[in-house]
C-alpha cells in the first residue's frame, strides 16, 4: 500500500483523494490516490479499458462520470462539484482523444469563442500547425487521426491552460505529424524553460510513449482495473511493458 | 444614390423587426422595394435597368399579357385563402419583372407590414424572362401592439423561363398574434433555376404553407431551405414540394426545425414522373422543450430512372458536445447556443453573399437571445 510521499504543498496543482467513480450503476475507477506539483508532467498508462480515459474525463467535469466518493483539488480549490466550464476557467484543459463532430460549427467559429477576449491571430496559429485550410470546416467532420489531433491542440494553444490532460495524443498520427504535435505540446508544457522554472503540468495518457521524445515526464503510473497499480519512472515502466506485457506487471497481475 | 425609404407611423421597436427580417430602410445594398403597410401600397419602385417593381394594380395595367400569368401557377379555387384573396374587388401586392437577360446582384426587398387587427392580402406574381437572373428578399413583420384577429393571406405566382433563375429569400419576423397563410407556386422551364429560402426564428401564432415547384422544363432546378424556430405559442406548419417533369430536372429540400415547445409539422414531397430526375428530401429536427415536431416526408417516384430520398431525424443537443464546448471554457448557455446555430447553418448553393449574410445575420440575432 502506497502512501502519499509529498509533504510539500506549496506547489502541488492537483490531488486526488480516494476517488471512486461510477458511469451509470457501475463503479469503474477505485480508490485514486494521485499527486501533481505545479510544474510537474506525468504519464499514465495500462491497458485497453483500464480506466485512464474515465480518469481524465472525470479530471475535466463530464457529467457521465459520477463521483460517489473521494474529492479532487485543483490549486487548493475544491473542484469535486464544478462542471466543465469552471474547470477550465480555472486553467484545466484537455486534449480528447475521440472528439464530438458537431454539425454546422465551423473550427473558426469555435477557436474565436474560445479565445473570448483575448487577443489570438487565429489564422496565423492554425497554419503553423497546418489548419489553415480547416477553419470553414466543421469541427472533427470528416478529419483524419492527424487532424483531429492538430485541431486538439490549436485549441489548447488558444486556451492555453496551466493544467493540461492528454489522452493518446500520438494516436492516429503520422511520424511527421507526431513531431509537429510533439513539439506544440512540449510547449504548452514549458518544455523550453528549466525543470523548477516551470508551472504547467501535464498528466498524458501514452501507449507507445513516443510522446515523451516531446516533453520531460517526471512520474508514471499504471492503471489497471479501475485502480492505479504502480508508480515509477515513465520509461522504465514503458520499457517493462514492452518487453513483458501488462500481464507481467505483477500489481496488475494480483488484481 | 438611391432615395431612402419611408415607413410612415412605423415606430421604432417595429422598425428594428423589419431590420431583422432583412429590410433595409437605407436602400443600401437593395436595387428596388415594394412596401406595403396593411392594405396600402407605400412603395413600389426598382433602379436595376430591365427590372420592374409595379403594385399588382398597376402592373395589371399597364401588361395586357400579365393577365397569362394570373392565377395560372396557382389555382384560385385552391382553398378558403386563395378564395378570399381572388374574390377582392381591388387586389393589392406586387409583379416583379425581370426582363429577358437582366440581372441584379443587388436584392429587391419586398416588405409587407401588417400594423392592425385586419386580413392583410396580397397577390404577387414574380416573373424572370428567358435568361433573367432576379433576386427578392421578402421581409414579413407586424407591429409589437398588434392583437387577436390579424392575418396575412399571401399568394404568390413565380415564373421562371428558360436560363432564367430567382431566388426567394423569406424572413417571417410576426409577432405572436399573427396567423400567416402564403399560398405559392412556381413553374420552372428548361435550365430555370428556382431557389427558395425561408427563414421564421421569431414567435408567431400560425404559419401554414406549403409552395409547390413543378419543374417542366428540361434540367431544371428547384431547391427549398426552411429554418424554422416553434415558440411555445407557434404553430408551424410548412411544407415544399417539388414535381419534377422535365427530364433531367432536380430538386433539393432541405429544412432545420427546433421547438421550444411549440408545434412543428414540417412537410416535403417530391414526386418524380420522368426518367433521369433526381430529388433528394432532408428534414432535421431538435427538441429543446418539450414540443413537437412531426416530420412528414413523401416521395412518390413514378418511372423507372427518377432517383429520390429522404432523411429525417429528430433529436435532442447531444451532452457530450455541450460539455466538450464546456472543457474549452464556454458556459453550457453558450455552448447551447453555439450548437444549436451550428445545426442551422445550411450554406444555399447559389445565393448571392448578401442573402445569405442576411439570413445568418437573422439567426444571430436569434443566438444573441439564446435562441
Amino acid at each position: 500500500m502506497q502512501t502519499s510521499t509529498y509533504t510539500d504543498a506549496v506547489n502541488r496543482m492537483l490531488d486526488i483523494e480516494d476517488l471512486h467513480v461510477n458511469i451509470g450503476d457501475k463503479e469503474v475507477l477505485h480508490d485514486i490516490n494521485l499527486h501533481i506539483d505545479a510544474g510537474e508532467t506525468h504519464v499514465l498508462m495500462g491497458p485497453n479499458g483500464s480506466g485512464k480515459t474515465t480518469l481524465l474525463m472525470t479530471l475535466m467535469g463530464f457529467s457521465n462520470y459520477t463521483i460517489t466518493r473521494g474529492k479532487i483539488t485543483y490549486n487548493g480549490v475544491d473542484v469535486t462539484a464544478m462542471h466543465a466550464d469552471e474547470r477550465s476557467k480555472r486553467g484545466m484543459g484537455m486534449l480528447f482523444q475521440r472528439p464530438p463532430t458537431i454539425s454546422g460549427l465551423k473550427l473558426g467559429k469555435l477557436l474565436t469563442a474560445i479565445s473570448h477576449d483575448k487577443t489570438v491571430d487565429i489564422p496565423e496559429l492554425a497554419k503553423s500547425v497546418h489548419m489553415g485550410g480547416f477553419l470553414e470546416r466543421d469541427i472533427n467532420k470528416g478529419f483524419s487521426g492527424g487532424e483531429i489531433k492538430r485541431s486538439e491542440v490549436l485549441q489548447l494553444m488558444i486556451q492555453n491552460p496551466d493544467f493540461v490532460m492528454l489522452d493518446e495524443p500520438e494516436s492516429g498520427v503520422d511520424l511527421e505529424n507526431i513531431s509537429l504535435i510533439g513539439t506544440v505540446i512540449g510547449s504548452l508544457l514549458e518544455k523550453e524553460k528549466r525543470i523548477g522554472k516551470r508551472s504547467k503540468s501535464g498528466l498524458v495518457i501514452t501507449h507507445t510513449g513516443f510522446i515523451l521524445d516531446y516533453i520531460d515526464a517526471d512520474k508514471g503510473h499504471v492503471m489497471c482495473d479501475g485502480m492505479i497499480k504502480c508508480h515509477g519512472n515513465p520509461r522504465e515502466i514503458l520499457k517493462d511493458i514492452k518487453q513483458r506485457g501488462y500481464k507481467e506487471c505483477l500489481e496488475c497481475r494480483q488484481s | 444614390m438611391s432615395p431612402e425609404l419611408s415607413a410612415p407611423g412605423i415606430s421604432k421597436e417595429d422598425q428594428e423587426r423589419l431590420v431583422q427580417s432583412g429590410i433595409n430602410l437605407s436602400m443600401e445594398n437593395r436595387c428596388g422595394s415594394y412596401l406595403q403597410m396593411n392594405q396600402d401600397v407605400v412603395h413600389a419602385e426598382c433602379h436595376q435597368e430591365g427590372i420592374e417593381v409595379l403594385s399588382y394594380k398597376k402592373a395589371m395595367e399597364k401588361y395586357n399579357w400579365l393577365k397569362e400569368y394570373n392565377w395560372k401557377a396557382v389555382d384560385k379555387d385552391k382553398d378558403e385563402i386563395t378564395k378570399y384573396v381572388a374574390a377582392q374587388n381591388d387586389p393589392k401586392g406586387y409583379v416583379i419583372i425581370a426582363h429577358k437577360g437582366s440581372n441584379n446582384i443587388l436584392p429587391i426587398q419586398a416588405c409587407l407590414y401588417l400594423g392592425r387587427e385586419t386580413i392583410q392580402h396580397v397577390h404577387n406574381i414574380i416573373i424572370a424572362e428567358e435568361g433573367a437572373e432576379l433576386h427578392i428578399i421578402s421581409g414579413c413583420t407586424s407591429g409589437g401592439h398588434v392583437g387577436q384577429g390579424a392575418a396575412h393571406y399571401g399568394v404568390s405566382e413565380f415564373y421562371i423561363k428558360k436560363n432564367a433563375k430567382i431566388s426567394f429569400t423569406m424572413i417571417h419576423t410576426w409577432t405572436e398574434n399573427i396567423e400567416v397563410f402564403p399560398r405559392s407556386a412556381s413553374i420552372v422551364e428548361e435550365n430555370g433555376v428556382f431557389l427558395s429560402n425561408y427563414v421564421c426564428m421569431q414567435p408567431v401564432k400560425k404559419v401554414q404553407m406549403y409552395p409547390t415547384a413543378t419543374l417542366k422544363g428540361e434540367n431544371s432546378v428547384a431547391r427549398f431551405s426552411t429554418i424554422t424556430i416553434a415558440s411555445p405559442t407557434s404553430y408551424i406548419d410548412t411544407g415544399s414540394r417539388a414535381i419534377l417533369e422535365g427530364k433531367g430536372s432536380s430538386a433539393e429540400l432541405i429544412t432545420r426545425a427546433i421547438t421550444k415547445g411549440g408545434t412543428i409539422i414540417s412537410r416535403g414531397q417530391i414526386i418524380g414522373k420522368t426518367a433521369g430526375t433526381r430529388g433528394h428530401l432532408e428534414c432535421k429536427g431538435l427538441i429543446l422543450k418539450d414540443g413537437i415536431i412531426y416530420a412528414i416526408p413523401e416521395i412518390d417516384g413514378r418511372v423507372v430512372g427518377t432517383e429520390l430520398s429522404h432523411e429525417a431525424a429528430v433529436g435532442k443537443l447531444a451532452q457530450e458536445e455541450i460539455e466538450y464546448l464546456m472543457a474549452r471554457g464556454l458556459s453550457e448557455d453558450e455552448a447551447t447556443a453555439t450548437i444549436i446555430r451550428g445545426f442551422l447553418d445550411i450554406k444555399i448553393a447559389g445565393l448571392p453573399d448578401a442573402l445569405q449574410k442576411q439570413i445568418d445575420a437573422t439567426i444571430d440575432v436569434a443566438e444573441k437571445a439564446g435562441f
